[in-house]
């Protein structure tokens, strides 16, 4: 078992064998959430604060339970309405919050790279929820589990993503994770919303869904943000859908066993069909949502694991 | 006063050469190259080292008015003097802009008071940089202007443009322009790429330069104005910029130390002193570029100095403030193109000193009988890191904080007197 990371940024610091790790302990935390008691102490006697520069429902959920059902204390600040609109800066605001001692600070912001700014001013262990276009690492990594749960393994898949990949960091964290675990990754959107260079990290592009999706293994679908459509990205929601939803005929041409992914929240009927998304058959989206809560509570006890080794040494040192 | 500067390493820019010998300075003139030595004179020994005309640095920010707590023309004129500048060309974006008479007297009145190295401003094209009205060009000119420029600002309106540059044709009065098309540069915080993709940055297509520049290039055609382009960084800018040359236009071309020296990869984990305007490209472009300044093609190296206190930098990539400093690692980090081999010491000189000088009308950036003895004395091999701390400028923000570098300023020397290096 390795795990060597202070702060869980991105994936792009995590090596092959420590994403297994997370994956592994992860599993333990999907059969605890499925008991009637769902309580374990992990966390016990750590303060773990949810920072949201971003609105989310959803993942900032998903962490708050990660937590309290591993015994921390928890804290969820919006400071998307808070002092930052006094002027304070991120800096100030993550000082501030420093000195009240938090163990584990779970950081989503709307700007790239913010949360790496964050983590080299504080020194607790700092979570990724999300930043900017940069990375979501939990996303990908709840993504990795449930599609190991469903295809039994993690390599050699053929997976598509398939949408706005341009602004999408739930789409770079994924390629990453995957190209890291040896899959054939494939991106599909209009060029407009591709970004440049990617062929450079070893991924196949197309604009045609249909061509992409042949013999996909995972069908991996992302949100289209309303505000892109004022950036004009793309000319309209009808023909987005006609071209690059994923509706029954498309998927056809992925293999007959391939899986339908989403991170939510959907747009029913502007990247993905309400049937498909309904599929229990073809759609593993419930239970990415199921895997969210345990992956973000292997990640949370792995970092407090290595923050408590490290103040452990540190006690020692002044022992001596 | 006269001075003989003797044993030294002369680095000629106008004759591309690199001699041993001596140099005269009477009345803060050149006088003789390899002369005797006169009686009375002070004699310096170079060494062996080298001695090259002092820097001319067109593009220099100082934070006055406006930010006079990021720099001011003292500390401006100390980190230049400790650089080897000689002479600093300032730069019109302060706040106010330098768009008025007025406004320039105010400047040129503090930059005297107390400066060690020559200061010579530039004004704004356009009234507050606005891109609509063409400032008072005429009385700007007589009120000392060296030329014209809105910097980092584009003038988006052509017609706007071209009447200023037909105006200024007819003044002879030289403009500065900032390649870039305004609408496809607009929110980007990196080179498009791959870097800009792995970071998750909005990226600009190096193709904007080019537009910006043949943009430019056609309204020089038309108005047959003097026209010099600040920053050329991309590889793709340079075949217009040749057949402009070639066909007779008016053009001159400059890029920036930070262009030639590092790439957008140095730009790491979001390290916010390496966000410079435009910002850095590819390892393919900044070779292209280094083989422009060998070339001539590009004509002019400027360190475009630009300080930024820690708050505007200690933000989000995105939100942070453009610019770095570079009056004192200009010569340095120069260098490192001349130990890589790529560029000569009078190769160099000519792109720092000699073409800037030509290009303003100034008589300095010459190692010649009648110039004037702007001079700098330093060693190319004398090893150092740069700690960020020592730095004269009020602000530190320098993207080689850490960094090994190689050179030396030993002494400068502004008009025969030394207001740099031991003894001075």
């Amino acid at each position: 078992m390795t795990f060597r990371a202070r702060h869980l940024l991105g994936i792009e610091h995590l090596a092959p064998e420590e994403i297994r790790t997370v994956l592994d302990l992860s599993e333990k935390y999907v059969d605890l959430n499925r008991r009637t008691v769902k309580q374990a102490d992990a966390l016990a006697g750590l303060t773990q604060i949810n920072m949201f520069f971003e609105n989310s429902t959803r993942t900032q959920a998903s962490f708050e339970l990660a937590g309290k059902r591993l015994g921390a204390d928890v804290m969820n600040m919006s400071v998307a309405h808070s002092s930052v609109k006094k002027g304070e800066t991120l800096i100030d605001t993550a000082m501030t919050l420093n000195a009240m001692h938090p163990d584990l600070l779970v950081v989503r912001h709307p700007s790239s790279g913010a949360v790496n700014l964050l983590a080299s001013k504080v020194n607790c262990a700092v979570l990724n929820a999300g930043d900017g276009r940069h990375e979501h690492p939990t996303q990908a990594l709840l993504d990795a589990l449930t599609i190991r749960r469903a295809k039994g393994r993690i390599q050699r898949l053929t997976v598509a993503i398939c949408g706005d990949i341009a602004h999408s960091r739930v789409a770079r964290s994924n390629l990453i994770l995957l190209g890291k675990m040896e899959n054939r990754v494939r991106l599909i959107a209009p060029p407009t919303l591709m970004p440049s260079g990617v062929q450079d990290f070893g991924c196949e592009l197309y604009d045609d869904m249909r061509e992409g999706l042949k013999d996909a293994d995972v069908v991996m679908m992302l949100r289209l943000q309303k505000e892109r459509m004022d950036g004009g990205f793309i000319p309209s929601e009808r023909e987005y859908y006609h071209r690059y939803g994923l509706d029954a005929e498309k998927l056809a041409f992925a293999k007959e066993d391939a899986i339908v992914m989403h991170p939510g929240p959907m747009n029913r009927g502007v990247e993905i069909d309400g049937e498909i998304a309904d599929d229990i058959n073809r759609s593993v989206i419930q239970e990415q949502v199921e895997m969210g809560v345990a992956v973000r509570m292997a990640c949370m006890d792995l970092l407090a694991r290595n923050l408590r080794a490290e103040r452990g040494a540190k006690a020692v040192g002044v022992m001596v | 006063m006269t001075l003989h500067l003797q044993n030294a390493r002369l680095i000629d820019p106008e004759s591309l050469t690199e001699t041993e010998g001596s140099l005269t300075v009477e009345n803060g003139q050149i006088t003789a190259l390899n002369g005797p030595g006169l009686k009375g004179a002070q004699v310096i020994d170079c060494g062996g080292k080298c001695l090259a005309p002092g820097i001319v640095d067109i593009g220099v920010k100082v934070g006055e008015p406006g930010e006079r707590h990021k720099e001011s023309f003292r500390s401006a004129a100390l980190a230049a003097a400790a650089g080897g500048v000689t002479t600093i060309i300032t730069r019109p974006d302060t706040n106010p802009a330098i768009d008025t008479p007025e406004a320039l007297e105010f400047v040129n009145r503090r930059a005297a008071e107390a400066s060690p190295v020559r200061i010579r401003q530039m004004a704004a094209l356009t009234k507050g940089r606005q891109g609509r009205e063409m400032t008072e060009i005429g009385f700007l000119l007589d009120a000392g202007a060296v030329s014209f420029t809105d910097c980092d600002h584009v003038v988006s309106d052509t017609k706007v443009l071209s009447r200023a540059m037909t105006y200024a044709k007819s003044l002879g009065a030289l403009i500065i322009g900032h390649p870039q098309d305004p609408g496809l540069s607009a929110g980007s915080a990196a080179t498009s790429g791959k870097f800009a993709s792995l970071r998750g940055l909005p990226g600009v297509s190096p193709m904007a330069e080019r537009m910006g520049l043949d943009r430019d290039l056609s309204l020089i055609e038309m108005t047959g104005a003097r026209y010099h382009f600040d920053q050329i960084t991309v590889a793709r800018a340079l075949p217009p910029l040749e057949r402009a040359k070639k066909n007779g236009l008016d053009v001159t071309a400059g890029t920036s130390i930070h262009h030639l020296t590092l790439n957008e990869f140095d730009v790491g984990d979001y390290r916010t002193f390496f966000k410079v305007k435009p910002p850095l490209r590819s390892e393919d472009d900044r070779l292209a570029i280094v083989e422009a300044v060998a070339s001539g093609l590009i004509d002019i190296i400027s360190s475009m100095h630009t300080p930024q206190d820690e708050e505007s930098k200690r933000l989000p990539y995105e939100e942070a403030a453009s610019g770095a400093v570079a009056l004192e690692t200009f010569l340095p980090a120069a260098l490192r193109l001349y130990h890589a081999g790529q560029l000569t010491l009078p190769q160099l000189f000519r792109a720092m000193a000699l073409n800037p000088a030509k290009r303003l009308g100034l008589p300095q950036g010459r190692l010649s009988v009648g110039a004037p003895a702007d001079l700098v004395l330093f060693d190319p091999d004398a090893p150092f890191v740069l700690d960020r701390f020592t730095l004269r400028s009020k602000s530190k923000n320098t993207p080689f904080d850490g960094a090994r570098m190689e050179g030396k300023v030993l002494a400068t020397f502004v008009g025969g007197k030394q207001v740099f290096g031991t003894g001075a």
